[in-house]
């Protein structure tokens, strides 16, 4: 698949001395959801920003769709929308007039019927002639996805955008996400809620103090990274694991009731099924039994603790 | 050049002014009638003529020149700081607008508003006396060489400004206490020659002194002094805005 933004090599010290940025490369892929992780004051932001023209690099280049952000940055900048993490409106102009300027702004004619289909579609036709400030907050989170889409870019950054919304609004952001995506928009989102890149991202980068320290398709991130858990009820109480299991990896409870067996997620299932046969030669009976999965979330925890 | 950018700014600027509709339009109007009534009727009925013109017609241009730049300045440094205020400035600096198109979209609007304020002070001046105006066309070059100058000026204080504080800053503490030296409501030909001489480094002078030529023919300094000056107001004004762009004060980190 063709990167349709290449970062190479990118540095950001700001004036005062803070490295926020280490010789940063990366590729988003054209139609994908690249989710861009990491704790706060890692970079991601001065990241997007970077590539959107708003904070000045201090090493390494940029190029959007082939375009230099710097050197061609109207053809760059022209294919980008950007829904930043604060909800910067103009609070006493009205939804459409905010959209239609934002329109404007990058380059392209009047459209009322578009912008009328773009408010429709994220429930603010309604609300049109109102001033930004009567809305709430789940509104003027989506004026400022429609002011991002209002000149119809090819690429959509979102950076935390479902901050501090409901758990409605955010499934419905994850549908628009969808359908943007399948649309054809490229979108790099940031998010603190890892429940979110795994529900939607195709690939994965994790950034740490400045350093992207992994960047990975998201199935094979759980799948290498990812751990299973079989627990095993056991009909009766065991005092000492037998020799025999002693080849799995297996925790016995402290009362010898349940069973642990930890094993990777690429694993397959010969593993499980070759505990259970040893069990049954041993005679151990089975009374229950559950299964669980890491979550991306788990995963990113133990990356982060691993490189810090 | 992204016309379709600018038209949108411009736009966006020129529907705040009828939003704000009072303070925008229906203030400077009514300070201008406040003006002619105190100096016009109660103190020029005092003061019959100078340099042959009626009093009240003389403080005409003076009173126009003080509408145009306090409005050009706080309508063009509003215009910058709020966006940068309210944050919604990351718009501007991720679109594919140049600098110079930011410039001429902001200054322009904020030069069109002020223009538009300066007839319409005309036009209530206009109410209480009889004004012939002499050179129409260099009042009206006049009037936009000062409202696209002081639009620059105010558009560069917006970008250095940090609180609605400073933004007031120098209109108050500087602009307005020039105009009123600057020769609005009397000629500086009738100050002590100390005083005239100190008066000339005021850079407002020669503005008012050029606009009230266009009107009477007579001027405290000569006509083309007066355009020069402003002319290199003009140009600095152009240097440190090319300079803001080009370094990112205050816009970009």
């Amino acid at each position: 698949m063709s990167p349709i933004i290449s970062v190479s090599h990118l540095s950001k010290t700001y004036a005062g001395g803070r490295v926020a940025l280490k010789d940063v490369s990366l590729e988003i892929n054209k139609g994908e959801i690249f989710a861009l992780l990491g704790p706060n004051g890692a970079g991601k932001t001065t990241l997007i920003s970077i590539i959107c023209g708003i904070v000045t690099p201090t090493a390494g280049q940029i190029s959007a769709a082939g375009h230099d952000i710097i050197r061609d940055y109207r053809a760059a900048r022209a294919m980008i929308g950007l829904v930043p993490q604060e909800l910067t409106i103009d609070f006493f102009e009205s939804v459409f007039a905010t959209v239609k300027l934002s329109r404007g702004l990058f380059g392209k004619k009047p459209d009322d019927a578009y912008l009328e289909s773009l408010l429709r579609d994220l429930a603010l036709w309604d609300r049109k002639d109102s001033q930004a400030r009567t809305l709430s907050g789940g509104m003027k989170r989506r004026l400022m996805i429609a002011k991002a889409l209002s000149h119809e870019p090819n690429i959509l950054f979102l950076d935390e955008p479902t901050a501090g919304v409901d758990v409605e609004l955010r499934r419905g952001m994850w549908d628009l996400v969808r359908k943007l995506r399948a649309a054809g928009t490229t979108i790099i989102l940031t998010t603190h809620y890892l429940e979110e890149a795994e529900e939607m991202a195709d690939r994965v980068g994790v950034i740490r103090q400045g350093e992207l320290i992994l960047v990975e398709d998201k199935k094979r991130l759980m799948q290498q990274l990812g751990k299973k858990k079989l627990t095993l009820a056991l009909s009766a109480p065991l005092a000492a694991l037998p020799a025999s299991l002693h080849a799995f990896a297996l925790s016995l409870s402290d009362d010898g009731s349940e069973l642990t067996y930890t094993y990777a997620e690429d694993g397959g299932t010969a593993p499980v099924a070759a505990l259970l046969e040893s069990l049954n030669a041993a005679g151990i009976g089975i009374a229950d039994l559950r299964t669980e999965q890491s979550s991306l979330e788990d995963i990113f925890v133990g990356l982060i603790g691993k490189s810090s | 050049m992204n016309f379709q950018a600018i038209r949108a700014i411009w736009i966006y600027e020129m529907a705040r002014m009828r939003r704000t509709m009072l303070q925008s339009i229906v203030s400077p109007v009514l300070s201008t009638a406040l003006y002619f009534v105190v100096f016009g009727s109660a103190i020029g009925s005092r003061i019959s003529h100078v340099g042959g013109v009626s009093y009240g017609a003389f403080i005409v241009p003076g009173l126009i020149m003080l509408n145009l730049l306090t409005q050009s300045i706080s309508n063009a440094s509003f215009g910058i700081y709020f966006p940068r205020f309210v944050g919604t400035i990351y718009e501007i600096l991720s679109a594919p607008i140049s600098a110079v198109e930011i410039v001429i979209a902001y200054v322009g609007a904020a030069a069109a508003k002020s223009i538009f304020l300066g007839l319409l002070t005309l036009a209530t001046a206009a109410v209480f006396i009889n004004i012939n105006i002499l050179h129409p066309l260099w009042m009206l070059a006049f009037l936009l060489l000062t409202s696209v100058t002081f639009s620059l000026f105010g558009f560069v204080i917006g970008i250095w400004a940090d609180s609605f504080e400073k933004l007031q800053l120098i209109p108050l503490l500087i602009v307005t206490p020039l105009t009123f030296l600057g020769g609005s409501f009397y000629s500086i030909d009738m100050l002590p020659p100390f005083w005239r001489n100190v008066t000339l480094i005021n850079p407002v002078v020669y503005l008012i002194s050029g606009f009230r030529w266009s009107f009477y023919g007579l001027s405290d300094i000569n006509v083309g002094i007066s355009l020069s000056m402003t002319l290199l107001f003009l140009a600095l004004c152009l240097g440190i805005v090319a300079w803001i762009f080009k370094t990112g004060y205050r816009l970009k980190t």
